[in-house]
């Protein structure tokens, strides 16, 4: 078991936050349960924006989930021992944060009691059909790994685990990040770019919530995070920003270049009014800007930097997923290319969307869910990192 | 021990209350029988819809005297020719008393065709 | 056994693996006898619209759409539209052109490949379609539609068409009034229309109407650059 002390209030305090995330929880079941009585109207969602707020929290859920492995995979598979010590960790958050972002993405079906039919009719050209598979193989691959990491007599296993566990994220992530890839009419989408952006952003993000995890449960538990430690994980997490953002930053210089995609760049970059300020305060200069200066910047105090940062690259990381699902689905299709167009429904229009309650409820219901098995998981086995000692 | 016989005993009357509820009443429509006895419908029309609309949707095969909508016009009750709208109309009768849910209407209709045209003339 | 008998074997058995892999995707497509099963040689309906007949503001084939398949008519953001009349204009000409758009029963449906369930299917003879016994509500095949041609039914539907199944949660696109055509009839747009401008048939009987029209006048299919060989043609695009 982990040593640790638990004082009278920190015990308290421990219930008192499983009881907020239950709530958070039940008022998400809550918001499923009114949807399926009174259908998808009492959302945002329509006939132009058809995904929403809940698919904002659940790709972001989903893609953290696959990248917060990167550290395990440091450990495992790079064998870099700093790394291995965090690696069951990461393993339960992202097994967490993967099953909070499969609760928001099924609860928000519009036929929720079919899942079983999703189960048993497979598509092979389907990315979501493919995705089933992908998904709830990663569930049993770091069930897997965790197993060999945290059981001595399977120790030695570890490593071809890790090995398997590093192959299937990778293809995961791809699988997320074609599900828009092979949309081709849609400008916003339909680019091969989007899975290595979707596998960079996600060592970026799985990162960021792993450093915030990982200082609440220090702070928490009155241990100290080795500074050489800090500054590798820390420089590690920069880099990933640093790659992320010159995919993004690609994705967009690119379909500024063809003249057809011009106006849909500007529509997000300048015109579009909520998304460009999103993408510029919230993503460009919040997500990225701000945490790299933290990050490298020596002046400023040296253990908050870490999550303050973390936290930014987890906001920036919101609001780029809303730019790119909503704002891309704002922009109307270019059905009749060198044409204005109206008719009566909304074509040539951009789609107007604004997140319901139920919605935003159904989301953090998702990282509620996250947050339960993490810290359930947290007390009752022994995932918190056993320091090396300093030599 | 005891503790397990008692339990079992008291769940002997939930059961025993349940045992002595009548049958369901079934408003049977104009009833009849076209496409095979009352029993083998009874066991298997669930097989027989779900075969049949796949026949339907996906190949195009529409044979009327498989079709959902040639159930209700006969089944639909006399009274208000629906299948659903009451406690003992065909389809609710038998799958009430069983706890089965009812998925099939919510995108089909429960109204025998012809009195459906009647109120929505065409 | 020689090596040279052994080569063979292996060279066989990958080879016999590989086509069973090729072919097997291919035999899951849905290859059957469309409905009639007496008909001989594949059917493919598709319809023909002249937009220079189109008159701008006239909506008889929406209407007739929603009065036979059971919409509402109204045209919020969450209301369906089976088609709509999209008006257009020629940026660089100012030219003007009306015209009704719906389903456009591509021959490699978009809609199709990315549904998890296979609920979106192509019939054997062109008709694309949603079977709602299959259909999730997912959405996916709204994002990969190029013609905005599929709705998603946001509230609970009372008095539906008996003819014509449709549920909260599911989605659902024009079905070229599959129910009229497997009786012989024509989709009620074409019917409706005073001016003539849908044109409907099978694309594949060069002696019906539409076959011999579209051999003869100028038509094209919408985002024809997607190569998606769309049922409907437009003339005068």
């Amino acid at each position: 078991m982990a040593s640790y002390s638990i004082p009278q209030l920190r015990s308290h305090l421990y219930y008192v936050l499983m009881a907020v995330a239950a709530s958070i929880v039940l008022a998400a079941m809550f918001s499923v349960h009114s949807m399926e009585e009174h259908g998808h109207i009492i959302t945002g969602m329509n006939n132009q924006v058809v995904w929403g707020m809940p698919h904002v929290f659940a790709i972001f859920l989903i893609v953290a989930a696959s990248g917060v492995l990167n550290v395990s995979s440091i450990g495992s598979v790079f064998n870099k021992p700093a790394y291995k010590v965090r690696a069951p960790l990461a393993g339960l958050l992202s097994i967490a944060m993967l099953a909070g972002g499969l609760t928001v993405l099924m609860l928000d079906l519009g036929r929720p009691d079919r899942i079983i039919v999703a189960a048993t009719n497979f598509n092979p050209t389907s990315v979501f059909a493919w995705n089933i598979v992908l998904y709830s193989g990663m569930f049993a691959a770091v069930a897997v790994y965790l197993w060999t990491l945290m059981e001595q007599r399977m120790n030695s296993w570890s490593k071809p685990a890790g090995f398997a566990v590093f192959i299937w994220r990778f293809v995961l992530t791809t699988g997320t990040g074609v599900i828009f890839s092979f949309l081709v009419a849609r400008q916003a989408y339909g680019s091969a770019i989007l899975p290595p952006m979707f596998i960079v952003i996600s060592f970026a993000w799985g990162l960021a919530v792993f450093h915030v995890v990982q200082a609440a449960i220090y702070e928490w538990n009155g241990k100290l995070l080795d500074e050489y430690v800090q500054k590798r994980m820390r420089n590690l997490m920069g880099v990933f920003v640093i790659a992320s953002l010159y995919f993004v930053a690609t994705y967009h210089l690119t379909n500024i270049y063809f003249a057809r995609q011009t106006e849909f760049e500007r529509f997000i970059l300048v015109e579009g009014g909520i998304y460009p300020q999103l993408f510029w305060i919230g993503y460009v200069l919040l997500g990225n800007v701000l945490p790299l200066l933290l990050i490298y910047l020596p002046a400023l105090d040296r253990f908050k930097r870490i999550p303050v940062a973390s936290l930014l690259i987890i906001i920036g990381g919101f609001c780029l997923l809303y730019v790119f699902i909503i704002g891309g689905q704002a922009f109307p299709l270019d059905i009749f290319p060198g044409y204005s167009v109206s008719s009566s429904f909304a074509d040539g229009e951009i789609g107007t969307y604004h997140p319901s309650l139920p919605e935003i409820l159904l989301g953090l219901g998702g990282v509620g869910v996250a947050f339960l098995i993490s810290a359930i998981g947290i007390r009752v086995l022994d995932f918190v990192p056993h320091e090396i000692p300093k030599k | 021990m005891k503790r397990l016989v008692f339990l079992l005993l008291c769940l002997c009357v939930p059961a025993a209350w349940a045992a002595e509820s009548s049958l369901p009443k079934i408003d049977i429509g104009k009833g009849g029988e076209c496409v095979k006895d009352v029993q083998w419908m009874r066991k298997n029309h669930m097989h027989l819809l779900v075969h049949q609309r796949d026949e339907t949707v996906l190949k195009g095969v529409r044979e009327v005297k498989y079709s959902l909508k040639n159930c209700i016009e006969c089944h639909a009750s006399i009274k208000d020719d629906s299948v659903i709208a009451r406690e003992d109309s065909f389809c609710v009768a038998c799958h009430k008393y069983e706890a089965v849910k009812l998925d099939c209407f919510e995108c089909h209709s429960g109204v025998r065709k012809s009195a459906w045209l009647k109120r929505n003339a065409k | 056994m020689s090596d040279i008998n052994l080569q063979r074997r292996n060279f066989l058995k990958t080879a016999a693996g590989a086509a069973m892999v090729t072919v097997a995707p291919g035999m899951l497509l849905f290859d059957v006898a469309h409905g009639n099963p007496q008909s001989v040689g594949k059917v493919r309906w598709g319809m023909l619209i002249d937009t220079a007949a189109c008159v701008p503001g006239c909506n008889d084939c929406v209407t007739a759409c929603n009065k036979e398949n059971g919409l509402s008519g109204a045209t919020t953001a969450t209301d369906p539209q089976w088609i709509r009349k999209i008006e257009i204009k020629d940026i660089s000409s100012g030219r003007e052109v009306s015209l009704p758009m719906m389903c456009q029963h591509c021959e490699h449906p978009p809609c199709v490949d990315v549904c998890p369930t296979g609920a979106s299917f192509k019939r054997a003879d062109g008709i694309v379609l949603v079977d709602k016994h299959r259909c999730i509500g997912c959405r996916y095949c709204m994002m990969a539609c190029p013609y905005k041609a599929r709705s998603f039914v946001h509230e609970p539907l009372q008095d539906q068409n008996p003819d014509v199944p449709r549920g909260k949660g599911t989605v659902e696109s024009c079905t070229l009034c599959v129910h009229r055509i497997d009786q012989g009839g024509q989709p009620a747009c074409a019917e409706a229309c005073a001016n003539k401008v849908i044109l409907f048939g099978d694309l594949n009987d060069p002696e019906s109407a539409i076959a011999k029209k579209v051999k003869s006048v100028v038509s094209t299919q919408i985002r024809a650059d997607l190569r998606l060989n769309p049922g409907v043609r437009y003339q005068g695009l």
